[in-house]
């Protein structure tokens, strides 16, 4: 309770976030409706009645296409960061630690890859392999290996010349055990700040493919392709753009909120950098 | 300097060649003959024989690439397979719009981001910080393709104060700035999230250096030392910050052209996708990837030029 009133930012995060994981894991009891159940005579029904939040184009239960979408949404953001922190995690601590050329030439081939505009690199690779989940999953932890390998390098730098590490090295423990024991517990919570950021990263850049047309399939729902069929009847519908763009927003807000709180917390000298 | 500029140029010349490996490597990576994609099951072999000369398939794989790399760095960056023009010559045609929206948003963020960021910076901790600092998470938070729409919504749809289409008469420079409004202020608030961000943490360490307190007990009012001496020193890290972050602008600029139905580069990028027309992406993610390795160049050398303890290191 004390941890609450001491960081708003990070509980109201949390909290936002909570609300979202909530609904992707009720979505079969919450939603009132089967959300690919097509209904002609329900075409763009407006809010209330049977459709809490209104219909669709073809009829669909907003809410419950809300609802089934949150677990997509997650579902993608937290895959395709897992991804890029195991790989981008790896790269930048052994780069970090092996260091010299290694080193160089890691940062070098990440520095290209820092080089794309990471929009249009998703766009690129999903139009190229097809819109699948692991082509989605793929293309957005992608774009977020690299600076995920610079952030997981910079504390292996200071953290190789602490004095338990040069003990570690002098009593002739192994590489992995200096690695995995004294270095990984000291920077996972840095790196599961910068997840937390990313992940609310990933959950937009999965907006923006679908919203792009470049999502899942039809007729699953996601946020960003809703957000899409609603932009498209903007002039009949409005509430087919408002509640996606909302749900998108509680929960890239949430996932910010808790990162950026989390840092303070875990980095009283940063004082909310 | 002169040695500073040569050295920092050189060293980008291996990053384009990389990048554009990597371009070649995506485009080339995909499963399945491209021919046959674009053509579909049912063409007949003439056809599909037709189109990879006409793609330049036929020669072996590393003569492909050193054509690639060769004519992209002679400013080449071929056709497109639909309408037969130089992509070159297609970006060139809708570049006015696409830079217009660009400054524009960078005008709107700078306006909202510096002052923003100064302030809470110097109020520290007090309320006013922390309505900056949740409303530029807030800002950030915000995707474009969300704000956009409901921008349009309320602003072009509700009031009728803004007009739904982005369209605009290049010649006609009341309504080139009437129609920049609603996609400048998408942009630019995102633009200024970020702006206000940096300029925050950035004011944060130079309030705390010895020439502040220096110029504060020369007895130089409050107002000019934050202003003229902190905001001065500022200034450069937030420029390469914000130069860092030109690829998020680049992202962001395609999706608020789309939103607000706006000529562009952004339309053009996803009319290629609709279409399927693969030597237009790559020849826009070539320029899209020169440009980014340009800006943070010309950052890498305005920081050189400013100042000089960059230069020796």
């Amino acid at each position: 309770m004390r941890w609450i009133l001491r960081h708003p930012t990070a509980s109201i995060g949390a909290l936002l976030c909570l609300l979202v994981v909530a609904a992707a894991v009720g979505a079969p009891w919450l939603a009132p409706a089967d959300p690919t159940e097509q209904s002609i005579v329900d075409q763009l029904a407006p809010p209330g009645g049977d459709f809490p939040l209104g219909a669709d184009n073809f009829g669909r239960d907003v809410l419950s296409r809300l609802l089934w979408g949150a677990r997509f949404s997650l579902l993608v953001s937290f895959l395709s960061v897992s991804c890029a922190m195991l790989v981008g995690g790896t790269v930048g601590l052994v780069a970090g630690y092996v260091g010299g050329r290694t080193d160089l030439f890691a940062m070098q081939v990440m520095d290209v890859l820092l080089s794309f505009p990471s929009l249009i690199l998703g766009l690129i690779v999903v139009a190229l392999v097809g819109p699948s989940l692991p082509t989605l999953v793929f293309a957005i932890a992608l774009t977020t290996v690299a600076p995920f390998a610079r952030v997981a390098r910079a504390p292996v730098l200071s953290l190789r010349a602490r004095p338990y590490v040069e003990a570690g090295r002098a009593l002739g423990f192994s590489h992995a055990r200096i690695v995995f024991v004294h270095i990984l517990p000291n920077m996972i919570a840095e790196v599961l700040v910068m997840a937390t950021l990313w992940m609310a990263d990933a959950v937009r850049t999965e907006a923006a493919l679908s919203f792009l047309g470049l999502g899942i399939k039809p007729p699953a729902p996601s946020w960003g392709s809703m957000l899409r069929d609603g932009f498209e009847n903007i002039l009949d519908a409005p509430w087919l753009s408002i509640f996606p763009g909302l749900a998108i927003l509680i929960l890239v807000l949430g996932l910010n909120l808790l990162g950026d709180g989390m840092r303070d917390a875990t980095d009283p000298t940063l004082g909310g950098l | 300097m002169i040695l500073y500029v040569l050295r920092r140029l050189l060293t980008s010349v291996p990053t384009l060649v990389a990048v554009l490996t990597l371009v070649f490597v995506i485009v080339r990576i995909v499963p399945g003959d491209p021919a046959m994609t674009i053509l579909g099951d049912q063409a007949t072999p003439a056809a599909v024989a037709e189109l990879h000369a006409r793609l330049g398939l036929n020669p072996p794989i590393w003569a492909q690439y050193l054509s690639f790399i060769a004519q992209s760095l002679q400013g080449d960056f071929g056709r497109s397979m639909v309408t037969g023009r130089t992509v070159l010559s297609e970006v060139a045609a809708v570049l006015p719009y696409t830079l217009d929206l660009a400054v524009a948003a960078v005008l709107v963020g700078t306006c909202i981001g510096i002052p923003a960021g100064v302030y809470a910076a110097v109020y520290r901790n007090r309320f006013i910080d922390f309505a900056v600092r949740i409303l530029s998470l807030f800002g950030l938070s915000l995707p474009v393709f969300v704000s956009g729409i409901f921008l349009l919504l309320l602003l072009a749809l509700h009031w009728r104060v803004f007009p739904v289409i982005g369209a605009t008469d290049l010649s006609n420079p009341v309504d080139r700035v009437y129609k920049l409004v609603l996609p400048a202020i998408t942009l630019g608030t995102v633009m200024g999230a970020y702006i206000t961000r940096i300029t925050r943490s950035t004011m944060l360490q130079v309030l705390r250096e010895d020439y502040m307190r220096t110029a504060r007990a020369k007895g130089v009012p409050w107002r000019r030392v934050v202003w003229g001496h902190g905001l001065r020193n500022a200034s450069l890290p937030i420029v390469t910050i914000v130069g860092l972050y030109v690829g998020i602008l680049i992202g962001n600029s395609v999706l608020t052209e789309i939103v607000f139905s706006r000529p562009g580069l952004g339309r053009i990028i996803v009319g290629a996708l609709n279409q399927r027309d693969y030597t237009m992406l790559q020849g826009l993610m070539v320029i899209y990837c020169f440009l980014i390795v340009v800006v943070n160049l010309l950052t890498d050398l305005a920081y050189g030029l400013l100042d000089p303890r960059v230069r020796e290191a």
